[in-house]
């Protein structure tokens, strides 16, 4: 009975053109940005601002809120996913294990995991050498990144979280992550 | 100097300390430096005063060693900007200071060149090389050539443009900047050049070798070690790896990455150029050191330079030619198929870099180099070449990178292992004459810290994971050890103290490279983490903890 109903519902609104069917489900709920370009090489030659920056505030965390903020988001998170390449970050932080810069797969945040902290991070830097992003990336974009660099430390639904990508795997695919306190990175 | 001498020998005249008594040494003094990120730096005495710069932020302490207990006379902090600490590629290191005539001279990570009055520790001048904002950033140790103090930069890994400079030592004014890439102009490459191989011989080929600009972030940057031959007066200094790291975005032989050069030290200007790897494709890089060496060769004594290169074969060089001597391989190659003797060409065994995205396996060595900026040691009395090598291999797969200034330029993702299941590390003692490697002790790390050889026949080097080692200078056996704080990168040294006995001083402080996994706290579940270094040293935090600390041994 409730196999058949879901199944007439499905073909319901395939056939009426709606989407209703799914409104409960996250994984579908595209929002529909313009068209990804990759940073164009000779526009970004110039120096990127290093700001210092505190911890965002609650301004921050709330404009993330009202602004349609969804990280449980398969599109947001592989869109993350796209840029965190594009922009560089996975040169500092590998695939969430770090190097130059600290690893974003654990438990330890040095300027916060909150959504509005991290983009907060992102775009105006912080002063032990994460540089500022400002200016260089649309804040949609931004908050995109925000949500993959979460998922890099399992802090986003396993179901929207992107699989492992399509290049050289440094570890577990960011559906799979967990965050570990620091001293039991040691294992 | 950090190196000893100008010749890069690393060898120390002294020899109180023999076989026959190191079995009693033990520490006279240690100082914590207050840093625990990697200590690369080396300690140096001058004026019964001994000197070391910290990593980050390149503190520098001096100790008096005329007497007893080693009270420090002045600290001196140079308060560098701590934004720079984001672009320094291979933890926030510092190779060392340089002393000349009463003045002691550093680079800071935000590319600054310091003097101080080495009596107080008053600064005399400071001058700025550039900007961090842009990627660079400055580890490497000075040297100091007839009044001028030469410094070279870091940051290849962020696509900077390398170059080495000339500061007045008196006044600390820039006199002249050979860059690595570019005009013939800005390489300082004129009448004089004559390189020994059709290959490094054209005109502009710092631009031509290039797809259009890529030579303005093209890298090849001098962050290794500078070596001066008074007689022929010529500097020689190896120039770092392309950028990007993705070699499918610069197709080209990349001119003057990865290549030695011999330059004038009054102009700049170079005589002869040599490029070890062409479109150096693993990231090998030319920036280790060179070591200066007269040998008889086929019936003559020849006037030689050493490179053990990143790509695995140690280059044998007439260093007032250029012509190569002999190129053989000291670790385990499997890129390339040697050294061509008549052309100079390194024989990569793969026709063509791999398309982006596919992983190629087991590329040896990998990118970190059989050797990288851990220098070797030579002493005349064993005519040996003690080396730290690594053994390690990796996988690789490329993908097209941003140019963005200030962030890493590389385009390239891997993984280290060890080749084939074996140690990781290796000591080794090198004999240029008979091209063969005499002796080798396997360690379980690889071997980051510098050598130091000694006139009572002993070589010491120390292990990340915190043993320093003292073995026989003939045969390898091992002597005395001492386990420290922490792992040691740094470079051992000895010196003769205020009451007439010779000491042998290191900083321990795991870190650099490849102990980045310890001094950042890297995540060992991610195998690409630390450019994929971390894949090869996941155990590191097992066995030791940060920790900056300098160690002063003697013979009670």
């Amino acid at each position: 009975m409730v196999k058949r109903s879901t199944r007439l519902a499905v073909i319901g609104a395939t056939a009426l053109g709606l989407l209703v069917g799914f409104s409960g489900c996250e994984r579908e709920a595209r929002r529909f940005a313009a068209a990804p370009r990759p940073p164009d090489a000779r526009a970004q030659a110039e120096s990127l601002s290093q700001q210092q920056a505190g911890p965002a505030g609650p301004g921050m965390r709330e404009a993330a809120a009202a602004g349609g903020y969804a990280e449980d988001n398969a599109y947001t998170l592989a869109q993350g996913k796209l840029y965190y390449r594009w922009f560089n970050c996975v040169g500092c932080h590998a695939q969430g294990g770090g190097g130059i810069g600290p690893a974003l797969m654990d438990a330890s945040w040095i300027y916060g995991k909150e959504p509005g902290d991290v983009f907060t991070t992102i775009m105006d830097g912080r002063p032990n050498g994460m540089p500022s992003f400002r200016g260089r990336l649309p804040e949609q974009q931004a908050w995109q990144l925000v949500a993959y660099v979460r998922s890099l430390s399992g802090l986003v639904s396993g179901d929207a979280a992107t699989n492992r990508g399509d290049t050289l795997a440094g570890g577990q695919p960011e559906y799979l992550r967990d965050p570990l306190p620091p001293e039991d990175k040691k294992r | 100097m950090a190196a000893h001498d100008y010749s890069n020998t690393r060898y120390s005249p002294l020899g109180e300390i023999t076989a026959a008594n190191i079995d009693k040494m033990q520490p006279a003094w240690t100082f914590s430096t207050s840093v625990d990120r990697g200590h690369e730096g080396v300690p140096i005495v001058a004026d019964d005063t001994l000197f070391i710069v910290t990593p980050f932020p390149n503190r520098v302490i001096a100790f008096d060693v005329s007497k007893p207990g080693a009270t420090i006379k002045w600290t001196f902090e140079p308060k560098p900007d701590r934004g720079a600490q984001g672009v320094a590629c291979c933890d926030v290191v510092n190779r060392g200071a340089v002393y000349n005539d009463g003045r002691l001279f550093f680079d800071t990570i935000d590319n600054q060149v310091i003097a101080l009055d080495a009596a107080n520790g008053k600064e005399i001048w400071r001058v700025r090389l550039g900007s961090f904002t842009s990627g660079q950033s400055m580890t490497m140790s000075p040297l100091v050539v007839k009044g001028q103090v030469l410094v070279g930069n870091s940051g290849a890994a962020f696509g900077v443009r390398g170059f080495i400079a000339a500061i007045d030592a008196g006044k600390g004014r820039e006199t002249w900047r050979a860059w690595s890439t570019g005009p013939d102009k800005d390489v300082h490459i004129g009448q004089g050049f004559s390189p020994f191989y059709a290959a490094d011989r054209g005109t502009d080929l710092g631009v031509s070798t290039w797809p259009p600009d890529g030579w303005k972030t093209g890298g090849g940057t001098v962050d290794g070690w500078l070596s001066y031959d008074a007689e022929l007066d010529l500097v020689f200094h190896g120039t770092g790896r392309p950028a990007p790291r993705n070699p499918l975005q610069r197709p080209g032989s990349n001119k003057w990455t990865s290549t030695l050069f011999a330059r004038r030290p009054a102009t700049g200007d170079a005589v002869w150029a040599y490029q070890m790897s062409p479109n150096d494709r693993h990231g090998y890089d030319g920036s280790n050191e060179n070591v200066l060496v007269e040998l008889p060769l086929a019936g003559r004594q020849r006037k030689l330079l050493m490179h053990p290169d990143g790509n695995g074969h140690i280059y044998v060089i007439d260093r007032a030619s250029g012509e190569l001597v002999s190129a053989d391989p000291f670790v385990f190659v499997s890129t390339s198929q040697g050294v061509d003797r008549a052309t100079g060409a390194l024989a990569y065994r793969a026709a063509q870099p791999p398309p982006a995205g596919r992983v190629v396996r087991d590329s040896c060595p990998g990118s970190a180099g059989a050797k990288n900026w851990q220098p070797g040691a030579w002493s005349p009395r064993t005519r040996l070449l003690y080396l730290p090598v690594q053994n390690l291999c990796e996988d690789t797969a490329f993908f097209a990178a941003s140019q963005i200034a200030g962030t890493p330029y590389l385009g390239a993702e891997a993984k280290m292992h060890p080749h084939r299941g074996e140690a990781r590390g290796a000591f080794i003692a090198w004999d240029p004459i008979a091209r063969r490697k005499v002796w080798s002790i396997a360690e379980r790390f690889p071997v980051w810290s510098g050598a130091l050889a000694t006139a009572g026949d002993l070589v010491f080097y120390g292990t990340m994971d915190g043993w320093l080692k003292a073995v026989d200078a003939r045969n390898g056996r091992e002597l005395w050890k001492y386990k420290a704080v922490s792992g040691i990168v740094g470079q051992p040294m000895s010196y003769r103290g205020g009451d007439g006995h010779q000491y042998v001083a290191v900083l321990a402080g795991v870190g650099g490279w490849a102990g980045l996994i310890v001094s950042n706290a890297l995540d060992a579940r991610d195998g690409t983490a630390a450019g994929g270094f971390v894949n090869a040293m996941k155990d590191l935090p097992k066995v030791t903890g940060k920790g900056g600390m300098l160690y002063v041994f003697r013979i009670p």
